[in-house]
């Protein structure tokens, strides 16, 4: 791809706000509107936006393929392991408020953890799909 | 432990899945995902142990109470469901993994079988949540990685039928979710058993039996009732062995479950019966019983074959709910058991000949059954257990079916039902032709007997099917107490 000086400062400009907007969303979510759904579609959206500019390998540099699918997984495994905790705890499964030493703290603990687990899987199988697809006809 | 089974039924799977697909190559994945299959049997026949000493188990996700909190609720009805899904997973899975190694490239087998756990995690979860707006969440889980199950297979044609089988069933999950968001504004709430409460006030309302008309469509397109079938004989013929088996002995049958669950407990039967439903049901069933047959009959492809049966089964089991008496029901849960032992066998066995032939052409297969003895002695019973023999399971079923058709002086349906078991002689007539009776067709190949491996899930179900066929202590008697809780009020 040809480099364009514009874009390049541009992105390299926006990338680090979009990320940070990205955690934003990410931790703010159990407060306001946003959460692990969003945010990881966020997140992605600067990787793509990246690799878009720079290339497809230097995209796929930061972030290797079978890393993706570890994250993916990761994800769901952190979503159901905070239920499985809570059943260790002596709770219903996915009873947040044994978590923490009085409800309100548990119920945020509870909400913040599954809305990371959320949030790395969006954002990893977002990544998947787009290289799934920009990566189409290259071999 | 004790109500913890319920949800670990639908968590194992679930957890298992993600740490399965990022295993490495090899058989660890395939190790992990039997053992998974294993755990939630067992849990689902603790579980049906205990609902039928028991009664009712509900479990509140969160510590939340219902009808605000997802509700699992399980009852006779569903741990019965949830009992046959979870066997067929753990006898499908020994299968699997040589007719997996065989017909699904070697770097795709842990996305495999996280694909596979993930069905099994959906299939279970529907039956296992007494949330309307659930089932539609676990209908989704289910069916997107069923889509990505069939497109494995080896040739092109897996991709379209895949594909086709989305756009078929995303339509019937959108009319399901249209259908749940109407039954929503007019009662205000998704726990089943607090809808059926309301749903008696507001039953009046257009919006209400729109709803209802809505959700029909939707679950019938799901379970593949005649004519809403066409997506299931591409998707059976052309998805990898091991998938076609799992999915026709569970797929269609947790549809049907859903079926009853909203005819019988959410909707109140009066309403039922009131609607033209029940009728739409014994016509929609005897077509397909015929049709579906005739379509089998014409088959050069021995896996359309029966997938066209599978469509004539499943116009069975919807007479039975049209009937909407408490034998019908019976008849629709017990066929649903029997059906899930005799396809389960019938595709096994199948699977085997393809494992040996890599074809499932008609004329590929001529004079084989003399190779493959066990192999042919498992599509003789499991043909006759389709055919209605007695002394298998499927005459049980058959004859629940025409009690609950005499009972109503039904004579048509009668008739239509000895027809269907005809035609089915008719095609299992051919399968056996071919195998058995034609000279053996030249290739330059020798045949030899199925792997061990394949055997013998394959005879576990055949055997089931004789024992089921004898003794219904089982069948007969939880379906009995399952008929009576969606209690079917017409004489």
């Amino acid at each position: 791809m040809k480099p364009n000086l514009i874009l390049h400062v541009i992105a390299k400009f926006l990338i680090p706000l979009i990320i940070l907007f990205a955690l934003y969303v990410q931790f703010h979510g159990d407060f306001g509107p946003g959460g692990g759904f969003q945010a990881g579609v966020i997140f992605s959206a600067a990787i793509i936006l990246y690799s878009l500019v720079f290339g497809l390998e230097s995209g796929e540099k930061i972030i290797p393929h079978h890393w993706l699918r570890i994250l993916a997984s990761l994800g769901v495994v952190i979503y159901a392991g905070v239920g499985i905790e809570s059943l260790f705890l002596g709770g219903n499964y996915l009873d947040y408020t044994i978590l923490g030493s009085n409800q309100i703290a548990g119920q945020h603990l509870g909400i913040l953890l599954v809305e990371l687990g959320v949030g790395i899987t969006v954002a990893a199988a977002m990544l998947i799909l787009f290289f799934a697809f920009a990566g189409r006809g290259r071999e | 432990m004790g109500n913890h089974i319920s949800l670990l039924l639908v968590i194992v799977p679930l957890i298992a899945a993600p740490l399965v697909a990022v295993l490495p190559r090899g058989r660890l994945p395939w190790a992990v995902s039997f053992a998974v299959s294993v755990v939630c049997a067992v849990f689902a026949g603790i579980q049906l142990l205990s609902v039928i000493q028991g009664g009712v188990i509900s479990y509140e996700l969160g510590g939340w109470a219902p009808p605000w909190g997802i509700e699992y609720r399980i009852d006779a009805v569903n741990a019965f469901v949830a009992l046959i899904v979870s066997i067929i997973a753990a006898l499908t899975l020994p299968y699997a993994l040589h007719s997996a190694e065989r017909e699904i490239p070697e770097e795709k087998i842990p996305t495999f079988y996280s694909a596979l756990l993930l069905c099994l995690t959906g299939l279970l979860g529907i039956t296992q949540t007494g949330d309307i707006f659930n089932v539609f969440v676990f209908l989704e889980i289910s069916s997107l990685s069923s889509y990505a199950l069939i497109s494995l297979g080896k040739s092109r044609q897996a991709f379209t039928s895949s594909y086709q089988y989305l756009i078929m069933g995303t339509i019937g999950a959108t009319f399901y979710l249209i259908g749940v968001g109407l039954l929503y504004s007019q009662t205000g709430t998704l726990n089943m058993q607090d809808m059926a409460n309301i749903l008696p006030s507001v039953l009046h309302l257009n919006t209400v039996i729109t709803g209802f008309t809505f959700i029909m469509v939707g679950i019938a397109l799901k379970l593949a009732l005649f004519p809403l079938h066409l997506w299931l004989p591409n998707a059976y013929t052309y998805a990898p062995t091991v998938v076609t088996v799992f999915l026709a002995a569970t797929a269609t049958k947790v549809a049907v479950y859903v079926m009853l669950r909203i005819l019988f407990t959410v909707f109140p039967q009066t309403f039922t019966i009131a609607t033209p439903a029940d009728e739409l049901f014994i016509v929609a069933g005897m077509a397909g019983v015929i049709i579906a047959s005739v379509y089998a009959i014409y088959q050069k492809n021995i896996k359309r074959l029966l997938a066209y049966s599978s469509v004539a089964q499943i116009g069975y089991m919807a007479l039975g709910i049209g009937f909407a008496s408490v034998t019908g029901l019976m008849a629709t849960l017990i066929h649903l058991f029997n059906h899930a032992l005799m396809k389960g066998a019938l595709f096994m066995a199948i699977g085997a000949i393809i494992y040996r032939i890599d074809s499932c052409r008609l004329d590929q297969i001529h004079g084989l059954g003399r190779a493959m003895p066990w192999t042919f002695g498992a599509i003789v019973i499991g043909g006759l257990s389709l055919v209605g023999v007695p002394g298998t399971a499927g005459f049980i079923s058959k004859w629940y079916l025409v009690t609950a058709a005499l009972e109503q002086s039904a004579w048509i349906p009668v008739a239509v039902i000895l027809i269907g078991s005809l035609l089915a002689v008719v095609y299992v007539g051919k399968l056996i032709e071919a195998l058995y009776f034609k000279p053996v067709t030249d290739n330059g190949k020798t045949v030899t007997e199925a792997p061990l491996m394949l055997l013998v899930p394959t005879w576990g179900l055949v055997l089931a099917n004789i024992y089921f066929g004898l003794d219904t202590d089982l069948t007969v008697g939880v379906a009995e107490q399952a008929a009576a809780i969606l209690g079917g009020i017409k004489p």
